[in-house]
């Protein structure tokens, strides 16, 4: 038998799949349909303070081989989302509660209201590369990043994870710091910074002119990092980034990567990606007669 | 099912402009993509919005029927022939329409997204039920009669044909005739009790929602209804799946995606 369990930052996960943030993860209902598409671990929408409508539309820009997208971060506030996590809970898989904030303090009190609705991990929102004042605007200084970690950690005992962003030379620099604040596991990437010009208006298709570019087109740099992290940390790294079926999700698992998230390949696939992929990555192992998925992680490495 | 990925968007020109009702135009335009009756399209007015707008009509020259209710709507109802809109797709799931008899609904706009349906399924008998606020905003009575053998209208204000909406002209119709489908598109108070009649009724019904939404492409999660996306599950759901639908009719969600009553 094959085991594709595993138990990352001592969250316990029946397969390594999980939903990345900002795809699906607005509503409760939303995150129950991703968990039937057979996720192992859900991770919300990310949750500011107060509710907030994000960018006007064009938000997304669909390209061949990914997407630009800038939601602008839209959502319920922290508040009104305890009903969507009292919804989503019943799913029985693990809940990451992904938030946003604007300082330390901020992202501390989104947190620990993260655990208190059932969190049972949160991840922070360090690199979303379209929203004034947050996300990426912080994540690239290893100094802002440390104080918020030792801060978030001080007000929750649930483990706590670090989306970071591919958009600076010194993500290494980053993770460490990090590591060192006592964040739990590294999320890498989040999208790439960029922007899509339509000809024939002759100006940025997405309202905030800037997004970030995801899907396939992003996994060789999203591989890359992983492989990195991996080499350059103690603590585990989710990969994400660009993943669609068995083969991508194994080529972050085989960089490092203990877990990994699916966003837009629940677009361009279908909710059921999930299950595909697990369904993949067990008919690989027993082809290769590995028992226990953990036995492939950072096999890539020498 | 797997969904298969394409990137459509697609440049296109107004090529005729008809003014159906007052304050509803129907824009055609070139454009040979496959779609299905019941799908949607992204439409994108460079410097003002992106909107999900119903195909009115299908082909190789498409069309779009919109009413001035917004930004997004008072922008495209003033575009003239020759005019540039940029438009994606089509997306969701559309009417998927057996041989019968079969009932239409429409209330409002939602004969837009009825009408391409009508005709793709001319070979079986269909009746319509019009619905307006009143006979100035009554749309498509006349395009509905070439497919329809028997088109009745009913306004709120009793300007034309029953006095009442048009879930009462269906019930009407319902009593006359045994129709093996009925197929609502319209304000999502009508649907919700249309959907209601036709249990009562035992009829089996398709109806197509309606939700505040973002990307388009099944990603954000911004038009979900009880977890299914409207525009890829959506925007046309069976019956059976309203009837487990706890936010249908009921709820819908604001732009930061908070709940809001219907």
């Amino acid at each position: 038998m094959t085991s594709l369990k595993v138990v990352l930052a001592g969250v316990e996960m029946e397969n390594p799949t999980m939903l990345a943030s900002g795809i699906m993860g607005e509503t409760g209902g939303a995150l129950l349909s991703m968990a039937k598409g057979g996720a192992g671990a859900l991770v919300t929408k990310s949750i500011g303070s107060v509710p907030r409508q994000g960018h006007k539309n064009p938000t997304l820009v669909e390209l061949e081989y990914g997407y630009v997208n800038a939601m602008g971060l839209p959502n319920p506030g922290i508040e009104a989302f305890n009903e969507e996590m009292y919804v989503a809970s019943s799913a029985g898989i693990p809940i990451v509660g992904s938030v946003f904030g604007s300082s330390a303090e901020e992202f501390a009190m989104l947190a620990k209201r993260m655990q208190d609705y059932g969190a049972e991990a949160v991840e922070l929102n360090l690199s979303c590369p379209h929203a004034k004042g947050y996300g990426m605007e912080m994540g690239v200084d290893p100094d802002v990043v440390a104080k918020i970690i030792k801060e978030v950690k001080q007000a929750v005992v649930v483990p706590v994870f670090a989306k970071l962003t591919p958009n600076t030379h010194n993500l290494i620099e980053v993770a460490k710091a990090a590591e060192d604040a006592g964040v739990d596991a590294i999320v890498a990437i989040n999208t790439l910074k960029a922007m899509k010009i339509d000809v024939d208006a002759r100006r940025p298709v997405l309202s905030n002119r800037y997004g970030g570019l995801s899907g396939p087109a992003v996994r060789g740099v999203g591989v890359r990092c992983v492989y990195e992290l991996f080499d350059a940390l103690k603590i585990p790294v989710i990969g994400v980034g660009g993943i669609e079926d068995w083969r991508s999700a194994l080529e972050y698992i085989m960089a490092g990567a203990v877990a990994v998230q699916i966003g837009s390949g629940v677009g361009r696939n279908g909710p059921q990606v999930f299950g595909d992929i697990c369904s993949g990555i067990a008919a690989y192992m027993a082809q290769n007669e590995i028992r226990d998925i953990t036995q492939l992680v950072g096999v890539a490495h020498d | 099912m797997t969904e298969r990925f394409m990137v459509t968007t697609t440049t296109v020109r107004i090529t005729s402009r008809t003014e159906e009702a007052e304050g509803v135009v129907t824009l055609r335009f070139d454009w040979d993509a496959p779609a299905s009756p019941g799908q949607f399209i992204m439409v994108w007015i460079p410097g003002v919005d992106e909107v999900p707008m119903s195909l009115s009509y299908l082909g190789d020259r498409k069309g779009i029927t919109v009413k001035n209710i917004g930004e997004a709507t008072k922008a495209l109802t003033s575009l003239q022939v020759g005019d540039m809109i940029i438009v994606r797709g089509p997306y969701g799931h559309g009417y998927r329409i057996p041989k019968g008899k079969i009932l239409v609904v429409g209330g409002g706009t939602g004969m837009a997204s009825l009408l391409p349906a009508m005709e793709r399924i001319a070979a079986v008998d269909v009746h319509t039920a019009i619905g307006a606020r009143n006979e100035k905003e009554l749309l498509f009575e006349g395009r509905a009669k070439k497919t329809s053998s028997n088109v009745r209208v009913s306004t709120d204000d009793g300007s034309k044909g029953l006095h009442g909406n048009a879930v009462q002209l269906a019930k009407e119709m319902m009593a006359e005739t045994k129709y093996d489908l009925v197929i609502g598109c319209g304000p999502e108070k009508m649907l919700f009790f249309l959907h209601q009649l036709c249990m009562e009724k035992n009829i089996p019904s398709q109806m197509s929602l309606e939700r505040y939404m973002k990307c388009g492409g099944g990603l954000c999660g911004s038009c979900a209804i009880d977890g299914k996306r409207v525009c890829r599950e959506g925007p046309v759901f069976s019956g059976d799946e309203l009837k487990e639908m706890k936010e249908f009719g009921k709820q819908r969600r604001d732009e930061c995606g908070g709940r809001l009553k219907l």
